[in-house]
C-alpha cells in the first residue's frame, strides 16, 4: 500500500475541481475523497512523509489512534458536503472546500508543531472563501473579521512555537501544558481562539451564519474541530479547560433561545457543544477524552445534519429567520424528517448518537468530583433540547403558517442529509462502531436502565416546560433584531471611539493651526503698521528736529565721558 | 384557503392528540422513577423526581434569563448596517465645516 498524506490527495481534487465541469467534477469530487479514506483505513501507527526543511524536521503524516479518527470523521463529513454542494455552479467555493477539507486534514496528521502551523493558517486562508463565496456585503465584513481573528490565533501560535523550540528544539507534537509558561499560554490561546472559548467566540456566530447554504457546513465540521484536536493532544487534563468548558456550554444557549437567524441558533449551539467536549479534554482520564472525541465525532454528523436541512430551507425559500418561516413541514415533509433526526441526536435521546458520546463526559465529571461542573452540563444538556432540539424545528417547520409552500430541495441535498442522518442512528443504536475507533481502550455501556430513564425524564420534562411557557404566552417570540454580543466590542465600541480620538486630534489640530493663523497674522500687522504711510518708520523728519537730536546724542555722550 | 390541502396538523384534534400522548409520556416517565430500581452515582441523582424537576425548573429559568436579557441585547435588525451610514455623514458633516472655518 503506498501511503499517501491525505492532505495531498484532497489538494489534488481542488485543482481536479477547478479544471473539470459538469458530471466529471462531480465524479472526481465524490470519488477522491473515498480513494482517500480507503487510503487511510487501517494505517498503523507511525510517522510517514519527512521532509527536512533547513534545520527542521517536518512530519506530514503522523498517525495514531487520535489523528486517525479525526482523519476517517474528516474524510466523512467532506464527503456529506460535497455531495450536499453538487447542484452549486461555483468553481471558487467547490475548489477552495476540497483544500479547506485538506487543510483540515493536514493538521491533524501534523507530526510537529510547524507543520501543524502551516495547516493552520491555511484552514484560515482557504476557508474565508467559503464566507465570502455569499458575495454579500454583510458576509464580506463578516469574513474580514472572521480572517483576522484566525490570523491572529496564527500569528500566538507562531510565536509560542518560537518560544517553545527553545525548549525543545524538535517541536513533536506531544503534550505541552500550562505549566510551560509563555510558550504553553500562547498555543493555549491560539487553539482557544478557534475553539470559540468565551469572549474568543464571536468570529463563528458572525461569519457561519453569512456564509452560503452548502459553505456553511462545510465550515460547521472542520475548524472548531481541529482546535479540539489539538487540544487534546496538547492540553489534556489541565484544569482550566472544565471551567472554560462549562461557560461554553451553558452562555451560548441563552443566545440561542433570543436569536432570530435560525443558523445562527446553530452557531451558538456549536459553541455549547464544543463546550462539552473542552470539558472532557480538562478532565483529561481515558474515559472523558474518549467521550470528547466521540462527541466530536458526534457532533460534527448531527451539526452537520442541522446545518444541512437549515441550508436546504435557506436554499428553497431564501430566508432563514425564525420570525419570517413556519409551516414548511406541508411541502417538505423529507427535510422536516432529516432535521428532527438531527435534533433529536443533538439533543441526545437514546437511540441517537449525542446520547452514546455526551453521557461519557458527563459521567466523567461525575466520577472526578466535579459536582457543579456535571450540574451546569445536566443544565447545558437541557438547554440544548429547548434551543436546538425544539427551537430549530419547530419555528423552521411548524410554529405558524407562513404560508411559504417551496418545494423539497434538490435531490443531492436529500442524499447528503439521509447519509448523515444514517449515521447519527447507526451510532446511536450501534455505538461499539464508534467506540472501537476510539483513543483509549474504556468498557462503557451508554444503555443503561438508569440512564435511559433519567435521560427521557430530563428531556420530556424540558419539552414540557417548552409546552408550558408557549401555552402561557411567556416563551420569547421570533422578532427580528440583532443581539449584542462580544462582537459589538469590535464593530461598535472600538470604532466609536477610534472616531471620537480621531474626531478629537483634528478639532485640537485645526485649533492649533489657527491660532498659529492668528500670530502670523498679528505680527505682519505690527510690523506694517511701523512701516506703512504715517508709520513711524515712513515718516519725513525736520532737518532741525535731526540737529536738534543730534545735539542731544553728543550731551549725553559728554556726560558718559565725564561720569567714566 | 379552502381549496388548499388540509395538513396534518392543521386539524386542531391532531394536535390535541399529539398533546395528550405527550403528557402522557410525561407521566409514564415520572411513575416509571418509583417502579425501577435506578444505580445513582451521585446523592442529589437519588432524590425522587429530580432529573424531571431539574430538567422543567432549568428551561423555566432559562427563558425567563433570555427574555430579560433581550431587555439588554436586542437592537434593530439593521444595528450594525446603521452604524457605518452614521458614521459616514457624521464624518461628511465634520469636513464641511472644516472647510467653512479655514475659509
Amino acid at each position: 500500500m503506498i501511503l499517501i498524506p491525505p492532505f495531498i490527495v484532497f489538494f489534488i481534487a481542488a485543482v481536479l475541481v477547478l479544471v473539470l465541469r459538469g458530471w466529471p467534477r462531480a465524479v472526481a469530487s465524490i470519488l477522491i475523497p473515498l480513494v482517500s479514506l480507503a487510503n487511510l483505513w487501517g494505517t498503523p501507527s507511525g510517522e510517514y512523509a519527512t521532509i527536512s526543511l533547513m534545520q527542521f524536521e517536518l512530519v506530514f503524516f503522523s498517525v495514531d489512534r487520535l489523528s486517525l479518527l479525526f482523519g476517517y470523521l474528516f474524510h466523512v463529513a467532506a464527503l456529506i458536503a460535497v455531495v450536499y454542494s453538487l447542484h452549486v455552479r461555483d468553481t471558487l467555493q467547490q475548489s477552495v472546500s476540497l483544500l479547506y477539507a485538506g487543510s483540515a486534514l493536514g493538521a491533524v496528521f501534523a507530526g510537529d508543531l510547524m507543520t501543524l502551523f502551516l495547516f493552520w493558517e491555511l484552514l484560515a486562508l482557504t476557508s474565508v472563501f467559503l464566507v465570502w463565496a455569499r458575495r454579500s456585503a454583510a458576509s464580506y465584513g463578516a469574513g474580514l473579521r472572521y480572517l483576522i481573528m484566525h490570523i491572529l490565533s496564527g500569528l500566538l501560535l507562531l510565536v509560542g512555537i518560537v518560544i517553545y523550540s527553545r525548549t525543545d528544539p524538535s517541536l513533536a507534537i506531544g503534550h505541552i501544558g500550562l505549566e510551560m509558561g509563555a510558550a504553553g499560554w500562547l498555543m493555549f490561546i491560539a487553539f482557544g481562539i478557534k475553539c470559540a472559548f468565551p469572549f474568543f467566540h464571536s468570529w463563528l456566530t458572525d461569519a457561519y451564519p453569512e456564509s452560503t447554504p452548502t459553505g456553511t457546513v462545510f465550515l460547521s465540521a472542520f475548524t472548531t474541530k481541529v482546535a479540539v484536536y489539538a487540544l487534546a493532544r496538547t492540553f489534556p487534563g489541565t484544569e482550566l479547560l472544565v471551567y472554560i468548558g462549562a461557560a461554553m456550554a451553558c452562555f451560548p444557549i441563552f443566545y440561542a433561545v433570543i436569536e432570530n437567524d435560525l443558523r445562527r441558533v446553530l452557531a451558538y449551539s456549536l459553541i455549547n457543544q464544543l463546550g462539552f467536549m473542552v470539558v472532557g479534554i480538562g478532565i483529561g482520564t481515558a474515559l472523558a477524552i474518549n467521550g470528547a472525541v466521540a462527541h466530536a465525532f458526534n457532533d460534527v454528523i448531527f451539526k452537520g445534519l442541522l446545518f444541512m436541512s437549515m441550508g436546504a430551507v435557506l436554499h428553497v425559500t431564501g430566508k432563514i429567520n425564525g420570525s419570517e418561516l413556519g409551516g414548511l413541514y406541508k411541502t417538505m415533509p423529507k427535510t422536516t424528517v432529516l432535521c428532527i433526526i438531527g435534533a433529536a441526536s443533538i439533543s441526545a435521546f437514546p437511540l441517537f448518537s449525542g446520547f452514546v458520546s455526551k453521557s461519557m463526559v458527563m459521567s466523567a465529571a461525575l466520577k472526578n468530583g466535579y459536582d457543579w461542573v456535571w450540574l451546569v452540563l445536566l443544565f447545558a444538556s437541557a438547554g440544548v433540547f429547548h434551543h436546538a432540539g425544539i427551537k430549530i424545528p419547530y419555528f423552521a417547520f411548524f410554529a405558524h403558517d407562513s404560508g411559504i409552500r417551496a418545494k423539497e430541495p434538490p435531490l443531492n441535498m436529500l442524499i447528503a442529509m439521509s447519509i448523515a442522518a444514517a449515521l447519527c442512528l447507526v451510532v446511536g443504536i450501534y455505538p461499539q462502531a464508534l467506540y472501537q475507533l476510539l483513543p483509549h481502550q474504556v468498557a462503557y455501556t451508554p444503555y443503561d436502565m438508569t440512564h435511559v430513564l433519567t435521560q427521557l425524564q430530563l428531556l420530556f420534562f424540558s419539552a414540557l416546560a417548552f409546552v408550558w411557557l408557549n401555552l402561557r404566552r411567556l416563551y420569547p417570540p421570533e422578532l427580528p433584531s440583532v443581539n449584542l454580543d462580544v462582537d459589538w466590542v469590535y464593530r461598535r465600541w472600538l470604532p466609536t471611539r477610534v472616531q471620537r480620538t480621531a474626531e478629537a486630534a483634528f478639532q485640537l489640530d485645526s485649533r492649533v493651526r489657527s491660532a498659529a493663523r492668528a500670530g502670523v497674522g498679528n505680527l505682519i500687522d505690527a510690523i506694517s503698521s511701523h512701516h506703512k504711510p504715517d508709520g513711524l518708520l515712513a515718516r519725513n523728519w525736520l532737518t532741525g528736529s535731526m540737529v536738534a537730536g543730534v545735539v542731544l546724542l553728543l550731551g549725553f555722550y559728554l556726560l558718559l565721558g565725564f561720569a567714566l | 384557503m379552502k381549496n388548499e390541502k388540509e395538513y396534518l396538523f392543521d386539524n386542531p384534534r391532531n394536535v390535541q392528540w399529539l398533546m395528550r400522548g405527550f403528557y402522557a409520556c410525561c407521566a409514564v416517565l415520572l411513575g416509571l422513577e418509583l417502579v425501577v430500581h435506578r444505580h445513582t452515582e451521585h446523592t442529589w441523582e437519588g432524590l425522587v423526581g429530580f432529573y424531571p424537576l431539574y430538567g422543567f425548573i432549568g428551561c423555566v429559568v432559562l427563558v425567563l434569563i433570555a427574555k430579560w436579557m433581550r431587555g439588554l441585547l436586542m437592537r434593530p435588525e439593521d444595528y450594525y448596517a446603521s452604524q457605518n451610514a452614521v458614521g459616514e455623514s457624521e464624518s461628511l458633516g465634520e469636513g464641511s465645516s472644516k472647510g467653512e472655518t479655514a475659509r
